[in-house]
């Protein structure tokens, strides 16, 4: 039983990483957007993203008990205790990295949210049922992008299709299921990745061959993340995030 | 002609009525105002930066989302009132291009680190809260669309002080160590603070005239000794000392006396000899810089969409 606990709170973990460490990076851009209006666009989808991960800490928080918080979960993890996949924690690079990076999670973000309204796992099904509604519009968000700079200038496209290409790598992690993922998907809690996985691809093919970019050749697939083998990225990041909590043990904020 | 036109211009300000966009005002009451607005929104973009340093690094989720919704209300208040001022006659790149060339002034409170955590809460509490003495009178200025855009920053503002004095008190009741860090963020944010409502009554020559015209309401010194006087007593709740050994109730007065201002180093500020001019200034050419393209593809994009949908109907 205790077990099973435990596979739940590493799949609610791994649901709240993605989002909380995409949402670390995008904050990174508060302030310095290419023109205010997104700015503000962007900080609403992270503020989402992060209002979700809090969501789902809190849960992970409750089901392992003791002195759990949200704040432990997200500050006193190290990189190999966090479960999110390799993509979200790359570096924002410039705005077509980041339109990209956010597309790739959108798409796949709003499936699983469309298969998690249906989770066995009553908290799960609230949270992803009040996800869903930001998801559709983040999504809508990215794929607007995502065409409008594929199709923009000579130069928006070039950014556009170097970006595809360079992160292109780090799209598939989501769909190489983890053993939690797998025990989680029996269970009738977690989501059906395969089926993720077709849906992803037709929505990301529609989109890339609306915005004239091409779909990468290459097939290879990085993974780790969801075992907690990160880049090396992640533990900058980390020192970053948790670094009041760190140095101040135990202090209130 | 024109005497009249401005005699009738100030008899709507003695009255109270608002200003619009389409009606006659003299060209030194547009420019005042549209060199007030711009600068105005400048500092909304500009005061992003210092906060914006720390949500990365905010020590906890609840804070992490209160600070990157503060920040972004900045940019909201940035956009408001860039479009008040457009009413008076300049583009928002142009002003931005005066920003960016130095031209344009923002606010120097903005100039200055935010070094620790507790520069979040001396911000929210001192800063913000100096804005919105300066500010809840602009709510009435004579100006239509600048006044109705302060009706809204106002609202935001009260509660982001709110949540930067919520900060502070966190912090006075916390470790010796937050204790330390609360007093270092009021020691460092305190004398700029005061700065911020500008110079002396009687070094402030603009002043006369824009109080005429009801662009402002009360004078420099009158709001800035409002704020000490509301200040010492919240810095009291929080076990902090202000760092003015001049500070002391004067009874007969009414009011709180201060120490003499260094406006040495208010003046250097603003000449561009703060500690992070340099800096914030570059942050602000370098988004702008590096989001050219995007701005560029957007508008490309816009204009092949409008050419496509022209095509359609014109085969129709």
């Amino acid at each position: 039983m205790a077990e099973s606990k435990d596979i739940l709170i590493d799949y609610v973990l791994h649901l709240a990483d993605n989002s909380m460490i995409l949402g670390q990076r995008n904050a990174e851009w508060c302030g310095h957007g290419p023109v205010l209006e997104q700015d503000i666009a962007l900080t609403n989808i992270t503020l989402d993203l992060i209002g979700e991960a809090r969501s789902l800490y809190q849960y992970a928080a409750e089901l392992k008990g003791g002195d759990s918080t949200e704040d432990s979960m997200a500050f006193l993890r190290d990189v190999m205790q966090y479960r999110n996949t390799l993509l979200l924690e790359q570096k924002n690079t410039d705005w077509a990295y980041t339109i990209t990076r956010q597309f790739f999670y959108d798409v796949f973000h709003y499936y699983l949210q469309e298969a998690l309204v249906n989770s066995s796992d009553e908290r799960l099904k609230e949270i992803a049922k009040k996800t869903i509604k930001e998801s559709t519009y983040h999504l809508k968000w990215s794929s607007e992008w995502m065409i409008r700079l594929g199709d923009g200038t000579e130069i928006s496209h070039l950014k556009m299709q170097n970006a595809l290409n360079d992160l292109w790598e780090y799209s598939g992690e989501f769909f190489i299921p983890s053993a939690t993922e797998i025990e989680m998907q029996s269970q009738g809690i977690g989501a059906d990745l395969n089926a993720l996985s077709v849906k992803w691809k037709s929505k990301v093919e529609e989109i890339l061959n609306e915005a004239t970019l091409n779909i990468p050749e290459s097939s290879f697939q990085q993974k780790g993340g969801k075992t907690g083998l990160h880049s090396e990225h992640m533990g900058y990041i980390l020192a970053e995030m948790q670094y009041l909590q760190r140095a101040y043990p135990g202090a209130e904020w | 002609m024109e005497i009249k036109l401005e005699e009738i211009f100030q008899e709507k300000i003695d009255q109270e009525i608002k200003i619009e966009p389409r009606d006659w005002m003299p060209e030194k009451y547009r420019k005042t105002l549209l060199r007030q607005i711009s600068q105005h929104a400048h500092s909304e973009i500009v005061g992003m930066l210092p906060e914006g340093n720390w949500i990365t690094r905010a020590p906890n989720l609840r804070r992490k989302v209160a600070l990157l919704a503060k920040v972004q209300d900045e940019a909201g208040h940035g956009l408001y009132l860039y479009s008040a001022a457009e009413t008076l006659g300049m583009s928002r790149d142009e002003m931005l291009e005066e920003l960016h060339s130095g031209k344009a002034k923002y606010s120097s409170i903005f100039n200055y680190p935010t070094l620790t955590w507790a520069d979040m809460g001396a911000i929210g509490w001192l800063v913000d809260g100096a804005a919105i003495m300066n500010q809840v009178p602009l709510c009435r200025t004579s100006y239509g669309p600048y006044a109705r855009a302060m009706v809204r920053v106002c609202k935001e503002e009260s509660f982001h002080q709110r949540q930067g004095y919520e900060i502070m008190l966190t912090l006075s009741k916390g470790t010796e160590a937050q204790k330390a860090m609360a007093q270092d963020a009021l020691n460092r944010w305190w004398w700029p603070s005061i700065m911020m409502f500008g110079p002396n009554d009687d070094n402030s020559p603009n002043s006369a005239q824009s109080m005429k015209w009801k662009i402002k309401r009360f004078s420099n010194d009158e709001l800035r000794q409002k704020f000490v006087d509301v200040t010492v007593a919240q810095t009291e709740i929080l076990g902090l000392t202000i760092p003015d050994k001049d500070l002391k109730w004067n009874a007969e007065r009414g009011h709180y006396d201060f120490g003499t201002i260094n406006w040495d180093e208010f003046f250097q500020v603003v000449a561009g000899n703060g500690p992070c001019n340099k800096q914030r200034l570059k942050a602000r050419v370098d988004a702008w810089e590096n989001g050219a393209w995007v701005r560029e593809a957007a508008s490309a994009y816009a204009e092949k969409r409008e050419a496509k949908v022209k095509n359609q109907i014109e085969a129709a």
